[in-house]
């Protein structure tokens, strides 16, 4: 009985070595996902890696995910909020912009680092082989951390301005998932060309800045002409943003404002890995 | 079937004692751990394994099979440079095309390119086949030694079997789990600790978590670093960060290791265990590609040699025999050396050296001496100045850097006797049973004396290997062991016993 059992499992075994076939690829493919859970272990800890590294030697630590934001929360509010006067529904400056600034910070950062993936992991892309893609998706993963951590802001300025969180608050991971899609999608395309490229190094800073303007950052995304709304709405952010405050303050959700931008960012991200993916061959010979 | 060497000299016959235990593990014994990731891959690949299923199951015993592979690579061309402030303007603005048109020339070739023939590449184009039409089998449990002067392509060859980069044409099968060990210390990061840089280091290398975990003490018994490993790396010396990395690096399991020329590194003390580790892997029926410019390990380490030229297999066979091709080749320091012309030959006013070898007790040149056999190193010279007093020296550097002994001419007929013109032949005999096994660089310099000038010294100019044997008529005796020592010789022992 044992025997028969044994005997096809062990048959089995000897089936199941790996093959790999090493030739020259042409035209698209998509990414092997698969590829990611067989190197999962190292995935996590090159995430683990740069979160650990990120504030090493330095005295306040993850306290610097706080101070970033927050800074930059307070300033706008005394520009945008008491300097300009921008109008925000009714909404009080500080808790308007916190809600939009905490995406933000992490979506800029992430873009910025996961775009510099490749070159500042050059040396280790001439020496081993795995995914590729594992680099520009390590910096997404990673400023996750920092993003978990400046949550605290908006659940400690939300509980000063007493809002209670609706049925509406469910709908956020949905807006974090989306935010996260956009930043690889982003990282995808331009890690891709910076390995090649290093202009892109140069272009992502103002690139960032002219998203954050075009999105409803500072302002509120009301003030846009309803004509232009969809176009405006195009842009991914833009739903990310809307999303979140709507959430989070416990407003309408505002559709007309957030369906564009899931089109666009499902299309941000399978093109950019589309296009990772047709690099990707390139890589090292052009670090 | 393992190719050993079929030459009366073996490597070592540590190692071919165990000939019958690797067979017997060769193919059969795969750890537990690649068991589980097998069948976590194997479910992925049924696929593709139907479609490969013909041409690739016939034979079981290939572990890597190679088949055609070229890849180009594009080098630089001189820039332009104009005489005119306009011309120079123009071309400014016209820049970023031109950049744009070069970085993506650094991949992309036209079929013109693609089709040059290796041999026919003329001085204009700036295309380089760094590898073309390369085919090879190798079996399972081989190691297989890859060498070539510098350009000849291994790096290229084994980036193309780690994955690392694309071949441009051919196409080549790995059965088995692949490791790939270019450089010791990948990913390692300064502001880590020891600890966190073996978790690190060994998942990029290949092995899952748990297996690290399995591994580590062992892995940091080996490197002997066991009290600072939890001190960031940054604070280690050099040669600490070494020793951790290279640790983890030899507690690898693959089933296939391709190893650049990683030894390079370390202390002479480290390397030798870490090539001893290394030949344990050899033992455990693990297929090996090895890359390495140190002869003696090629020698030790592999059953069959690759010799690279420009790109194309040279060679491949029998270590002793592709080792020495290559380095008579005039490529690497061979057993002999000579100067044609005078004129270009080292010396100065009184002497000119015209050749140097090292032979046996017949007079035959050769690289490879069995460790018994005494060693004949000489040197052919002109005087050209009558009646000068000379000191000869020949000195003996290991592989490792290490000068071990020089010495000086000391034949009584000559001693303190000016030497007239003329074409002399000095030699010195070294014994066998002195030497370590190993790789030994011969400088040789001879010095004019009253004023004592130096007429030259030459930095290993020849070289020759000592190969080891086991037996009562070597120091080695029955110890089957490493022996860490830079000589060997054979002395006479006495036991006395007080009890009669």
């Amino acid at each position: 009985m044992l025997n028969q059992l044994a005997k096809p499992a062990a048959a089995a075994d000897k089936d199941k070595e790996i093959l790999t076939v090493i030739e020259p690829k042409s035209g698209w493919q998509f990414l092997n996902l698969k590829e990611l859970k067989e190197y999962k272990d190292l995935f996590l800890f090159l995430v683990w890696r740069d979160v650990k590294v990120l504030y090493a030697q330095t005295i306040l630590g993850f306290a610097w995910a706080i101070l970033q934001p927050l800074t930059q929360i307070v300033i706008f509010t005394i520009v945008f909020g008491k300097v300009a006067k921008i109008d925000t529904d009714g909404i009080p400056y500080f808790l308007f912009s916190t809600v939009a600034i905490v995406p933000w910070t992490f979506m800029s950062q992430a873009m910025m680092q996961s775009s510099q993936s490749l070159v500042s992991g050059q040396r280790i892309l001439g020496k081993v082989y795995f995914p590729r893609f594992i680099f520009p998706l390590t910096s997404v993963l990673s400023k996750m951390v920092d993003f978990g951590i400046s949550l605290g802001i908006i659940i400690f300025t939300l509980f000063y301005y007493k809002i209670a969180p609706t049925w509406y608050s469910l709908l956020l991971p949905l807006f974090i998932v989306q935010m996260m899609s956009v930043t690889a999608g982003v990282g995808l395309w331009l890690s891709a060309m910076a390995i090649r490229f290093r202009d892109v190094k140069y272009a992502i800073n103002f690139l960032t800045r002219i998203l954050m303007y075009t999105a409803p950052i500072v302002y509120s995304a009301s003030s846009i002409p309803a004509k232009w709304r969809l176009v405006y709405s195009l842009n991914p952010i833009v739903g990310v943003i809307e999303g979140f405050r709507a959430c989070l303050l416990g407003t309408t959700i505002p559709w007309e404002y957030i369906w564009p931008g899931f089109i666009t960012a499902t299309l941000l991200l399978v093109s950019g890995a589309l296009y990772f993916k047709h690099m990707e061959k390139v890589f090292v010979d052009v670090i | 079937m393992r190719g050993f060497p079929k030459s009366s000299i073996l490597p070592n016959p540590a190692f071919c004692n165990q000939i019958p235990c690797i067979k017997a593990i060769a193919g059969t014994k795969i750890k537990p751990c690649f068991h589980h990731l097998g069948l976590r891959l194997g479910h992925n690949l049924i696929f593709m394994k139907s479609s490969l299923q013909e041409m690739w199951m016939l034979d079981k015993d290939i572990a890597v099979k190679v088949d055609n592979i070229s890849k180009i690579y594009r080098i630089g061309t001189r820039e332009k440079t104009h005489d005119n402030l306009a011309q120079t303007l123009f071309d400014f603005i016209k820049n970023p095309l031109n950049n744009y048109r070069r970085y993506k020339a650094l991949y992309k070739f036209n079929d013109a390119e693609l089709n040059t023939m290796h041999d026919m590449e003329d001085s204009a184009s700036n295309i380089l086949w760094a590898v073309k039409d390369i085919s090879f089998e190798v079996k399972k449990g081989e190691v297989i030694g890859i060498i070539g002067s510098n350009g000849a392509g291994k790096s290229t060859l084994l980036k193309i079997l780690c994955r690392i980069t694309d071949p441009t044409k051919g196409r080549a099968k790995i059965r088995g789990r692949i490791s790939s060990l270019l450089e010791v210390g990948t990913g390692f990061h300064q502001e880590l600790t020891g600890r966190e840089n073996v978790y690190l280091n060994g998942t990029i290398l290949g092995m899952t978590k748990s297996e690290v975990q399995r591994k580590f003490d062992e892995i940091v018994n080996f490197s002997g670093i066991k009290k600072f490993i939890d001190t960031p790396v940054k604070r280690y010396s050099s040669g600490m960060s070494v020793r951790l990395a290279f640790s983890v690096a030899a507690h690898l399991e693959p089933e296939i290791l391709i190893i650049d020329e990683v030894l390079a590194v370390g202390d002479a003390d480290f390397q030798k265990k870490c090539l001893n580790k290394m030949q344990d892997v050899g033992k455990q029926g693990r297929t090996v590609l090895f890359v390495s410019h140190n002869m003696a390990a090629i020698s030790r380490l592999c059953n069959r040699v690759i010799l690279l030229k420009n790109g194309k297999i040279v060679d491949d066979g029998d270590p002793d025999r592709v080792i020495s091709r290559y380095l008579n080749d005039g490529q690497g320091t061979s057993a002999i050396k000579r100067w044609e012309n005078p004129e270009d030959a080292p010396g100065k006013d009184a002497v000119r050296l015209r050749q140097i070898r090292v032979t046996n007790r017949n007079g035959e040149v050769s690289e490879f001496y069995d460790i018994r056999e005494p060693v004949l190193v000489e040197m052919k010279y002109d005087v050209i100045t009558d009646g000068v007093e000379l000191m000869h020296v020949f000195y003996f550097w290991n592989e490792y850097e290490d000068c071990l002994f020089g010495s000086i001419h000391n034949d009584p007929d000559w001693r303190e006797r000016p030497m007239p013109a003329g074409s002399y032949t000095s030699r010195v005999e070294l014994p066998g049973n002195f030497f370590n096994s190993g790789c030994f660089y011969v400088y040789a310099a001879i010095h004019t004396l009253k004023p004592m000038t130096t007429q030259f010294y030459e930095e290993r100019v020849v070289a020759f290997q000592i190969m080891d044997r086991l037996g009562w008529d070597t120091a080695r005796g029955n110890y089957s062991g490493d022996i860490v020592s830079m000589l060997r010789p054979l002395l006479a022992w006495k036991t006395e016993t007080a009890s009669n």
